[in-house]
């Protein structure tokens, strides 16, 4: 395939927000994450995964977009205000 | 009425706030913490919460009590940060015609809220500390 200029940057940073015991395994309280075009919430958690082994410490964790509870399929922009769920534990 | 407060929460305002003439029952609930846990001493608890989104999730959970029971004004407010023994973490008021209906709604409240509302505690004991329900 000729190189193409266009093609180069095929991924965008999507910032991801921490809370409870991911932020405390992760060390941090957001992380970006590159994004391809296309990618849903499962890719996401599968990337997450590999360069952060520790998150499988976690019960569970579901992911919010635009502070609502997101399905694996639902597909991300860079303009989402993503967040990992950890189980949750008020009152 | 609902709020994510780092004060301490004011329960005589709520009160004020949920009296109304149309009102026969006021309900309460309050979360409070407690010295310990299976056993363990709790030294304090510190919560945190993903703010916007646990308002909305509060709001949804208010909304649908309204839409099952006869609710005239409900309060919902949840403490973050760091908690002592015996300090009220979250407080729920409902006032409605009649005591059947403040009951449920009440409780309905506070089960949905530890059901899914974004919200985190950390118990904290003499030799270590733990978020609550995150790991198996």
């Amino acid at each position: 395939m000729p190189f193409c200029p266009y093609f180069v940057d095929m991924t965008q940073p999507l910032t991801v927000l921490l809370f409870g015991i991911t932020r405390d395994l992760v060390g941090q309280s957001t992380v970006a994450v590159p994004l391809t075009k296309g990618a849903r919430v499962a890719d996401l958690m599968t990337h997450l995964n590999e360069q952060y082994p520790a998150l499988a410490n976690v019960k569970s964790i579901l992911v919010a977009v635009n502070s609502e509870y997101a399905e694996p399929d639902t597909v991300l922009t860079p303009s989402d205000e993503v967040a990992l769920i950890p189980p949750v534990s008020g009152g | 009425m609902i709020a994510l407060t780092a004060d301490p929460i004011d329960f005589s305002s709520a009160y004020h706030y949920l009296q109304t003439d149309e009102a026969g029952a006021i309900d309460f609930f309050f979360g409070v913490v407690r010295n310990n846990t299976q056993k363990r001493d709790v030294q304090q608890l510190d919560y945190e919460a993903y703010g916007p989104m646990a308002v909305r999730e509060m709001q949804k959970i208010a909304d649908e009590a309204c839409r099952r029971w006869n609710v005239l004004r409900y309060v919902i407010i949840h403490r973050t940060g760091v908690l002592r023994i015996g300090e009220m973490a979250v407080l729920i008021g409902v006032a409605t015609p009649h005591r059947d209906a403040a009951f449920e709604a009440t409780r309905y409240i506070i089960d949905t809220i530890k059901q899914t509302v974004p919200i985190w505690k950390k118990e904290r004991f003499t030799d270590g500390e733990v978020w609550v329900n995150a790991t198996p």
